[in-house]
């Protein structure tokens, strides 16, 4: 009986919190303890679809849009790009090992306990939410207002970013081998 | 209890935590990029949460800032991972205890 009064006493607000973040921070735990990289990737997954689930909670539309397209639409797949070129499939299931566990372990310990105790020793003079309200229109104005050059700076940034990906990752072709007629030796397949 | 600035300062908390541990302890680069992810959302998470709860003069500019931050995500992955690709390339391997001949 008393447990179902505590039970009932939870708002749904703090079931929906607790359920987004017990979901990221189960995916961080993923990518962080699994020995399968590719498992890991789909941690990762789980921890960028928790993120979506807590900017919507916190009111941030637009934010949480752009979380799914770039994280889990853009960045995702490129990860899982680059585990599938770089591993043998058959050593897959160690294919993330991890180095020294232990000094890992007491070191993260530590940081999480140093945060945990800034977070809520430091007395944060915090507000009642606004209500729940659209934020799209007021960045869009604030990207084309205010912000209008830290937004063209970080396109120029993108678009150099694009540039020197595909030049460092593209294959070397020596110019001896095109007129030989050798197909290029610096493929890394075994 | 409701849910305030404490809970979403916690959970960034424990992701940032996280996303260290996988960046010191992989030995597969790509590991290391995913726990590097981690930490940028650990951040964005915080800016957010300080935009809604914190007593601050102008909220939007906490929602803005996270748009820059996966700007710089995205660049991060793109160049990083095509780095790796070219470290496979050449060495036929991503782990980070094989491949450090720059650190002899």
């Amino acid at each position: 009986m008393t447990f179902w009064f505590w039970f009932s006493s939870i708002p749904a607000e703090s079931w929906i919190f607790y359920a987004f973040a017990i979901f990221t921070v189960a995916g961080a735990a993923g990518v962080a303890f699994s020995q399968n990289i590719v498992y890991a990737a789909f941690s990762l997954l789980a921890a960028f679809a928790g993120m979506v689930g807590l900017f919507g909670f916190m009111s941030a539309d637009f934010l949480a849009i752009i979380q799914l397209m770039v994280y889990v639409g853009g960045i995702l797949v490129l990860i899982l790009f680059a585990v599938m070129l770089t591993n043998k499939i058959t050593e897959i299931k160690h294919s993330n090992p991890i180095g020294n566990p232990w000094m890992g372990a007491v070191l993260c310990a530590a940081l999480a306990a140093v945060l945990g105790l800034c977070v809520f020793t430091y007395p944060w003079s915090t507000r009642t939410p606004a209500a729940y309200a659209p934020t799209t229109a007021t960045i869009g104005n604030a990207f084309l207002g205010r912000y209008l050059l830290p937004f063209e700076v970080a396109g120029v940034m993108l678009l150099s970013a694009l540039l020197a990906a595909v030049v460092v990752a593209c294959k070397e072709v020596k110019r001896e081998d095109l007129d030989a007629g050798v197909p290029s030796k610096a493929g890394g397949q075994p | 209890m409701t849910i305030g600035l404490h809970h979403f300062l916690a959970v960034s908390a424990l992701l940032f935590a996280l996303g260290f541990f996988a960046v010191i302890t992989r030995r597969n680069a790509v590991g290391i990029l995913m726990g590097v992810e981690l930490i940028l959302n650990a951040a964005n998470l915080n800016f957010v949460a300080f935009s809604r709860y914190s007593n601050v003069v102008e909220p939007i500019a906490g929602q803005i800032f996270p748009v820059f931050g996966i700007m710089i995500a995205a660049a991060e992955a793109a160049v990083g991972l095509a780095i790796v690709l070219a470290i496979f390339q050449n060495w036929g391997t991503i782990d980070t205890q094989v491949t450090k001949s720059l650190r002899e």
